[in-house]
């Protein structure tokens, strides 16, 4: 066990900083309509911030419904005229293209998305960034084999998808959207989040860089009502990932228009650490799970459900890890903790986790520091709560785990599956027959068994209930984006 | 209802088909039910949201059990329940005869073709897996596989139309992928269904797997579409002016569509052979695969 008495040898770190000089920062970004950067017709501009500073980055075109629609109609000419009919094993070679283009332009990519979104650039630079090649690489190759994949001889692509993505992987997930809908022959008009549309713009560039036919991606920046008036415009296919109440609105919205829907939204997912599980091995399961990317992960592993022979030795294991987690500035290489991603994401955070004190769980955070400017919050860990709590129930996103115990596999099944969310959970025991056993139990679309937090694209990602429906990721992945005959 | 000259038939009672039971409506309410040539049919019990809610409490209750049974096993039950609609093809033919206004070469092929469809889908049950789920071979030390599972509960609003065939076809894949289903059946011809819940009663289905709440489609399907333990929807049987609304009213918890909706509306026009024929089409998978999720299950492998 760690010591962390007042007689423990502290060591010092010397700051490591990444440059930022990799990335070449444009005052203002127009919108990128039809392969070209245009200025908005009828919207106006929004400031981006760096929330580690609260230093503006740039100014960002805002999309009103007319832009909309003119991506959408350019959109719908690329996909009847260029990448509809292309044969798959071209639109393969662009998409191998784009891969590629990423790779090179990793460090600039991984920089910025650090600047814009306040994650580590450690986690930008070795999670992130790897992961957006690869699923452009996956989904290359898929694109002249479609007829393998299980969807029928000859599936054809929907036609226009309107994408909608958040800002906690803001990159990745305009890597999740736009891979396997272009691999399907669709093209796309891809709104990302307000507060994190920067690397997706320097995305827009590769696109450029790579050829990409005129029209095929086209990306609107802006805020909730440049999302609404995508769902409204004359597109096939709606794809969105962010909150429940927003997926919701979402599917209100496309009600009777025949409009093809898949949601990836938020979750409480149940980390269980059983009495027989490698302790060391669980902390880091449980830190990765829930303070990888400040929390700000829809399948973190928030409710900690810990045996109740355990918690006592799992918890103080846990808080003496915590301890030893760097919280600043998230250029710096050995930072674990970055910002929260906006000043509107940190009070809501702050305000559950009032919640957890007002209703009687116990708070705990180790001795941190936070920096005078930007947006931060401390770990934190809430003890004594029951399942009732808000800290128990709502989805916090943030660095907040909630603990909860158990005394059997069935008790541990049942308060695991006591919420509308069903994305992920974890399980951690050295007994194989009793992982299989819960795996087969929890109503999640990703079970983590003694790992977490682990993505690939072959892998299909998605939830159950609330957490939505649709999957992305693998095989599967695809489907959401062909007319299936089979 | 011919009858000898000196005896008096025996008519049956139209009830509903809750958690293996055959209740009437708590409302105390009937329909009048007409043959498509105006004759007088039945009084089919006339269900109430309270029966609906009834009926998805039964079906949960049910639906732990349903998909912990092996695939093997819920297979042979539905291969079971093609015996048994075979075994009562006279009288099954005659209803839908009567409801649908085909004559007796017509309605038995109906029957057919129901008794058919039911033995495609009970030889799904043990293939989903192998079919729509696979190993992932992830870049890192993992072992990593995607299965199938059954959504839970699944609202099934039947054709309108068809209404043997259409009924078992909107059914019957709901049960191979492990889910339970409470089914609103054909509003004016629900008379197949009715005998369809005696079919399933004796055909070795646990209570609570199928559950029939006839009445009318327009009070009950809301009730059904936002009722939060319903994971998917089947809007087969709902008009096309209605779609909306109860798409709506499923975003309130996020329910899944069983199948597109364009592909799942049907015109209800009872003489058009297009529509019959629609259901005489060999299915697809798309009906399986809309009430199933798919699970990613991650490991280390190592020593």
């Amino acid at each position: 066990m760690t010591d962390t008495s007042a007689d423990a040898p502290t060591f010092d770190y010397a700051p490591a900083p990444q440059a930022a000089d990799v990335v070449r920062l444009r005052s203002a970004y127009g919108l990128f309509i039809d392969g070209e950067f245009v200025d908005p017709a009828d919207g106006g501009s929004r400031k981006t911030v760096n929330p580690a500073t609260e230093e503006v980055l740039a100014e960002v075109a805002e999309a009103g419904p007319a832009d909309v629609a003119a991506a959408v109609a350019a959109a719908r000419r690329a996909h009847d005229d260029v990448w509809g009919p292309m044969p798959g094993a071209e639109r393969a070679k662009y998409l191998f293209r784009i891969a590629r283009l990423i790779a090179e332009r990793s460090r600039e990519l991984a920089v910025l998305e650090t600047m814009d979104n306040g994650k580590p650039i450690r986690e930008s630079r070795d999670s992130d960034l790897p992961l957006v090649s690869a699923h452009f690489f996956y989904y290359a190759g898929w694109a002249d084999k479609l007829s393998y994949a299980g969807y029928g001889p000859d599936p054809r692509p929907l036609g226009v998808a309107g994408q909608i993505i958040p800002w906690n992987f803001p990159l990745l997930m305009a890597a999740w959207k736009l891979a396997p809908a272009l691999a399907a022959g669709n093209t796309v008009v891809l709104k990302p989040a307000e507060t994190t549309p920067l690397t997706a713009l320097h995305l827009a560039e590769i696109l450029q860089q790579a050829d990409l036919p005129p029209g095929v991606v086209n990306i609107v920046t802006g805020a909730g009502g440049t999302g609404e008036a995508l769902v409204d415009a004359d597109v096939d296919k709606v794809a969105f990932t962010g909150s429940t109440a927003v997926g919701k609105a979402i599917q209100r919205q496309v009600a009777g228009t025949g409009k093809r829907l898949t949601l990836e939204l938020g979750g409480k997912a149940a980390n269980i650490v059983f009495d027989d599980a490698p302790l060391d091995q669980a902390v880091e399961g449980i830190v990765n799970g829930i303070f990888f990317n400040q929390g700000h992960v829809c399948c973190a592993g928030s409710r900690l459900l810990a045996q109740e022979s355990i918690a006592e030795p799992l918890l103080e294991r846990l808080k003496a890890r915590l301890g030893t987690l760097r919280l600043g500035d998230p250029m710096d290489k050995n930072t674990d903790i970055g910002a929260i991603n906006s000043s509107e994401q940190l009070e809501r955070i702050t305000a559950l986790a009032q919640a957890g004190e007002e209703e009687g769980a116990q708070r705990w955070s180790p001795p941190c520091e936070l920096p005078d400017r930007g947006y931060w919050f401390a770990p934190t860990v809430f003890t004594g709560a029951s399942q009732a709590m808000r800290i128990a129930q709502e989805e916090i996103f943030g660095p907040v785990l909630t603990t909860l115990t158990f005394r059997t596999p069935e008790e541990a099944v049942a308060k695991a599956n006591n919420t509308p969310y069903g994305l992920s959970a974890g399980v951690w025991t050295d007994k194989g027959s009793r992982i299989l056993w819960m795996a087969q139990q929890l109503k999640a679309g990703v079970v983590w068994s003694n790992t977490f937090n682990q993505f690939d694209p072959t892998s299909p990602f998605g939830g159950y209930k609330e957490s939505g429906f649709g999957r992305e990721g693998g095989r599967q992945g695809l489907a959401p984006y062909l007319e299936v005959t089979i | 209802m011919a009858a000898a000259a000196d005896r008096i038939g025996v008519a049956r009672t139209a009830k509903l088909f809750i958690g293996g039971a055959f209740p009437r409506s708590e409302s105390g309410r009937t329909y009048e039910v007409h043959a498509a040539d105006g004759s007088f049919l039945a009084n089919v019990a006339q269900g109430s949201r309270k029966d609906i809610r009834d009926a998805v409490t039964a079906a949960r209750g049910a639906a732990p059990g349903w998909a912990a049974r092996s695939a093997y096993n819920r297979g042979q039950i539905m291969y079971r329940i093609a015996e048994m609609v075979e075994g009562r093809r006279a009288q099954l033919a005659g209803e839908v005869a009567a409801a649908e206004g085909l004559d007796d070469t017509a309605a038995g092929a109906e029957v057919d073709a129901a008794v058919d469809r039911l033995v495609w889908y009970a030889g799904w049950t043990d293939k989903l897996a192998q079919v729509l789920g696979n190993a992932n071979p992830v870049a890192g030390p993992f072992f990593n596989v995607t299965t199938p599972e059954p959504v839970g509960v699944v609202g099934v609003l039947a054709p309108q139309d068809s209404s043997l065939l259409g009924l078992v076809s909107v059914i019957a894949p709901a049960l191979a992928g492990g889910n339970v289903v409470v089914c609103v059946p054909s509003q004016p011809r629900p008379l197949p269904a009715v005998s369809l819940g005696e079919v399933l009663a004796t055909s070795d289905v646990p209570g609570g797997v199928v559950n029939l709440v006839t009445g009318h489609t327009a009070e009950l399907a809301p009730v059904l579409a936002s009722h939060m333990d319903v994971g998917a929807l089947d809007l087969a049987g709902a008009s096309t002016d209605s779609v909306a609304d109860l798409q709506r009213a499923a975003a309130n918890s996020t329910t899944r569509m069983v199948v597109a909706p364009s592909a799942s509306i049907t015109d209800g026009d009872q003489e058009s052979t297009a529509v019959h024929g629609a259901w005489h089409t060999p299915p697809t998978t798309a009906r399986m695969r809309g009430a199933l999720e798919l699970k990613t299950v991650w490991h280390p492998a190592g020593t």
